[in-house]
C-alpha cells in the first residue's frame, strides 16, 4: 500500500489511465471532465505517456474513434460529461453491441435546458439501457481503483464490453483530497495487457459491425443481455483481486452502519459520503438508521439489492436524475422492481435530491430521515419529492 | 440450408470471420434481365464498371466489358448510365 | 474537524489557497480536503473556496456553510459579501487590510476573533503582484493557532508550497512567512 498523497480527483483519474498503459485517448473538452483529458494530453505531450491522444471535434467521432482503435487492438480511454455524452449516443450502442471494451469516465452533469453545468445524474441515466456496464464511485480513491478496475472487468474474455465509471461533477471530479496511488508493481499483478480475442488486422480479415437481418438480431440482443448479466461474477472476482493487490475491498452493494437498521437510506455516488456523517449524528442521537450504497447500476445488482433491502421497514430512495412525467427516479424505480417478490416488502419513499448542482447536506439527510420515520411509525406513503423544490 | 445459430453460438459482437464470404451469395439468381453490350458502339470508357453496385462488370482479355452473370442481378443502371447507350436489357425468358 | 472558508475574487488565488491548506493536512498525515464554489470562472468576480482538515477521513461533500475559519483576500470584499454569515462559535476571520482590527470590527460588526494583516503591502514587497492568498494564509495560520499549535505544520504547507510555485515559491514562502510574523489578532469580544 502507498502513502496518502493530495491529488485533484480529476487528475487522480488521468494518472490512472496513464498507470494503465492507455494506448490511445480520443476526447473532446467538456465541463467537469476537462481536467481529465487536459491532464492526459499533457501527459502525452510531454513523454511520460506513450499513447497517441486524438483530439476530434465533437464527442461523436471520441466515441467512433475509440470504437476504431480499441476495434484494432489497443487499449482505449475516454472521458465526458452531460451534453457530450449525449452526442456520444448513438455510437454507445455501437461499441457495446460490438463488444468493443472501451474504459469511459463519465464527470456526472446535469443536462440542458436550461444550461447547466452543474452535478446530477440526468445524463446517463439517459445512457441507462446502451448496454454498458455501469459503475458509481464516490470519492477520489474509488475513482482512482476503478479506472485500473475498470479495464480489468472490461477487456476480460469473459465479458468484453465498455464500461462507465461515473463519478460525480465538481463534488468529486474538483475536489482536493488524498488517495494512495498505485505502484507500477501492483498494476502489474493486476492488469494484464489487453489483448483481444480477434481485431481488425489487414492480414486476418474479419468483417466487424455487419448488418444483423431480423433472423439474427433477436439473438445477438439475446446474447449482449446474458453478457452484461454474466458481467456481475467478473467483476466481483476483479474487485477481490484488488483487495488482495491493494487491501481496498468494494462489492456491488456496500453498507454503512447498516446491520440493525430499520431505516436505511440508499444512495448512489458522492452524495453517499455526506449521508455516512449524516448515518452518524443520527445513530448518535440513537436512531436506528444505516445506509445503503448502490456501486454497481449495470448490470442491476438484483439479489445484492434484495439482501441488503428485504426485511427493512422503510427505506429512503436517493435519485439524482429525475423520469419526468414517470416514476419518479430511476433508482428508486428499478429497486421497487427487484423487491417487488418479496413476501413482506419494505415502504420505500423516493427523494429526488440535488438536481443541477443543488447542494445536499447533512440536514438535507436528516429531513429524508425524519419523513422516513414518519412512514415507519404508519404514516401514509408520500409520493416522489424533489427535495427543497420552492413552492 | 444450415439451421440458423443459437444467440450461445455467436462470438462476441457477430464479427464475420469468413473474408469474403457475400461472394457466397450468388445474386445472379436475383436476375430476371441481363445487359447485352453491342461492342461496335462501345468507347470502353467504363463508366458501366464504376456504376455496377455489384461490381460484377470487367473488361475480358479483349477489352471488352461483361458482367459476371453469377453475380449480375439485372438492375439495368449500367444500360441508364451507358454514355454511348450501347448496352441493353434482354429478358431472360426470351 | 475546522472547516474554513476563502472568500476572494477570481483570479486571486482563493482556489489555490484552499488547496494548499489541504495539501499540507494531508502531507502530515492528517485529511484534508479542497474545492471550489462550483462553477464558471470570472475574474474579478466575487467567488468563494472552502476546505476542511480533520484527523479522521472526511465524509462531507456539501459547501461549508458554518466555518471555523474565514479568509477574506481582499479588503474591498467586506462591503459586498457577509463573510462572517454562519460563522462557528469560536471561530476566526482574517482579513487583508492595512486598517487596524478595531477598525474593521466596528466597521463590519465583525464577531468572533479578528486577525488582520496588510497583505497587498506584503505581497508587493515579496511576489511583486497584488495576490493576497499566500499572505492570508500565514495570517490564517497565526489567527488560528492554539496553544501555539499552528492547524496544519508550517513546514507541510510551505512544501506544498514550494511544489505549486516552484521557480517562484521563494517569494510566496516569503510573503507567508511576513505575514504569519505581522498578523495582529483581536480576541473575541
Amino acid at each position: 500500500m502507498g502513502t496518502r498523497i493530495g491529488k485533484e480527483v480529476s487528475i487522480g483519474i488521468a494518472e490512472a489511465a496513464m498507470m494503465a498503459d492507455v494506448d490511445v485517448v480520443s476526447a473532446y473538452p467538456i465541463t467537469p471532465q476537462t481536467h481529465v483529458v487536459e491532464h492526459l494530453s499533457e501527459l502525452v505531450a510531454d513523454g511520460h505517456l506513450d499513447a497517441e491522444f486524438v483530439p476530434v471535434e465533437s464527442e461523436h467521432t471520441a466515441m467512433s474513434t475509440c470504437c476504431g482503435s480499441v476495434a484494432a487492438g489497443a487499449r482505449t480511454f475516454t472521458a465526458t460529461s452531460s451534453q457530450g455524452l449525449a452526442l456520444m449516443h448513438e455510437i454507445l450502442f455501437i461499441a457495446s453491441g460490438m463488444r468493443l471494451p472501451i474504459v469511459m469516465a463519465v464527470a456526472n452533469r446535469s443536462l440542458s435546458a436550461p444550461i447547466s453545468i452543474w452535478n446530477d445524474h440526468g445524463d446517463v441515466m439517459a445512457e441507462r439501457d446502451t448496454g454498458w456496464l455501469q459503475v458509481f464511485v464516490e470519492n477520489g480513491q474509488d475513482a482512482y481503483d476503478h479506472i485500473l478496475w475498470a479495464f480489468r472487468v472490461a477487456e476480460d474474455h469473459g465479458v468484453l464490453l465498455p464500461i462507465m465509471v461515473n463519478f460525480d461533477g465538481f463534488i468529486v471530479s474538483h475536489v482536493v483530497e488524498s488517495l494512495e496511488e498505485w505502484s507500477p508493481e501492483e498494476v502489474r499483478r493486476f492488469l494484464p495487457p489487453y489483448d483481444p480475442p480477434y481485431r481488425l488486422d489487414v492480414d486476418n480479415p474479419w468483417t466487424f459491425g455487419p448488418v444483423g437481418i431480423p433472423d439474427i438480431y433477436l439473438e445477438t440482443r439475446k446474447a449482449h443481455d446474458e453478457a452484461l448479466l454474466g458481467a456481475k461474477a467478473t467483476m466481483v472476482k476483479a474487485w477481490s483481486e484488488l483487495a488482495d493487490v491493494v487491501g481496498r475491498q468494494y462489492y456491488p452493494v456496500e453498507q454503512y452502519k447498516a446491520d440493525d437498521a430499520d431505516i436505511v437510506f440508499l444512495s448512489m455516488g458522492g452524495i453517499s459520503e455526506t449521508c455516512m456523517t449524516a448515518v452518524d449524528e443520527l445513530r448518535e442521537a440513537g436512531k436506528k438508521v444505516g445506509l445503503v450504497r448502490l456501486r454497481l447500476w449495470r448490470p442491476f445488482p438484483f439479489d445484492e439489492v434484495k439482501a441488503a433491502l428485504g426485511g427493512r421497514k422503510v427505506i429512503i430512495a436517493i435519485d439524482r436524475a429525475l423520469s419526468t412525467g414517470g416514476p419518479g427516479g430511476p433508482v428508486a424505480s428499478e429497486v421497487k422492481a427487484a423487491l417487488y417478490g418479496l413476501e413482506t416488502r419494505p415502504q420505500v419513499i423516493e427523494f429526488i435530491a440535488g438536481l443541477g448542482g443543488r447542494d445536499v447536506t447533512v440536514g438535507d439527510f436528516k429531513q429524508m430521515y425524519e419523513k422516513g420515520a414518519a412512514v415507519a411509525a404508519g404514516g401514509p406513503v408520500p409520493g416522489y419529492e424533489l427535495l427543497g423544490v420552492r413552492a | 440450408m444450415a439451421p440458423l445459430p443459437g444467440w450461445k453460438d455467436l462470438p462476441p459482437g457477430c464479427p464475420i470471420q469468413e473474408p469474403l464470404s457475400a461472394r457466397n451469395n450468388l445474386t445472379g439468381s436475383w436476375r430476371s434481365a441481363r445487359p447485352i453490350w453491342d461492342h461496335d458502339k462501345c468507347v470502353r470508357c467504363g463508366v458501366c464498371d464504376l456504376f455496377c453496385p455489384e461490381a460484377c462488370i470487367k473488361p475480358d482479355h479483349e477489352g471488352l466489358y461483361q458482367a459476371n452473370l453469377d453475380y449480375c442481378k439485372g438492375c439495368g443502371i449500367c444500360a441508364q448510365e451507358c454514355v454511348t447507350q450501347c448496352i441493353s436489357m434482354k429478358q431472360e425468358e426470351e | 474537524m475546522f472547516e474554513i472558508r476563502f472568500h476572494g475574487r477570481g483570479g486571486q488565488g482563493a482556489v489555490t489557497s484552499a488547496e494548499m491548506l489541504a495539501h499540507a493536512a494531508i502531507e502530515e498525515g492528517n485529511y484534508g480536503q479542497a474545492f471550489p464554489s462550483f462553477g464558471p470562472e470570472r475574474r474579478g468576480a466575487p467567488v468563494m473556496a472552502f476546505a476542511r482538515v480533520s484527523d479522521a477521513p472526511i465524509r462531507n461533500r456539501s459547501a461549508v456553510y458554518n466555518p471555523n475559519g474565514v479568509l477574506v483576500l481582499d479588503p474591498s470584499l467586506l462591503k459586498l459579501v457577509d463573510v462572517a454569515h454562519g460563522l462557528a462559535e469560536g471561530g476566526t476571520i482574517v482579513v487583508a487590510t492595512h486598517r487596524s482590527a478595531e477598525d474593521i470590527r466596528a466597521e463590519f460588526k465583525l464577531e468572533g476573533r479578528l486577525g488582520v494583516v496588510d497583505g497587498l503591502s506584503i505581497a508587493m514587497s515579496t511576489i511583486r503582484r497584488p495576490i493576497t492568498n499566500t499572505c492570508m494564509l500565514g495570517a490564517f495560520l497565526k489567527a488560528t493557532l492554539v496553544d501555539e499549535k499552528p492547524l496544519v505544520d508550517l513546514q507541510a504547507l510551505e512544501h506544498a508550497l514550494k511544489k505549486r510555485f516552484g521557480r517562484i515559491a521563494a517569494p510566496n514562502i516569503a510573503a507567508f512567512r511576513k505575514a504569519f510574523d505581522e498578523t495582529v489578532v483581536l480576541e473575541e469580544n
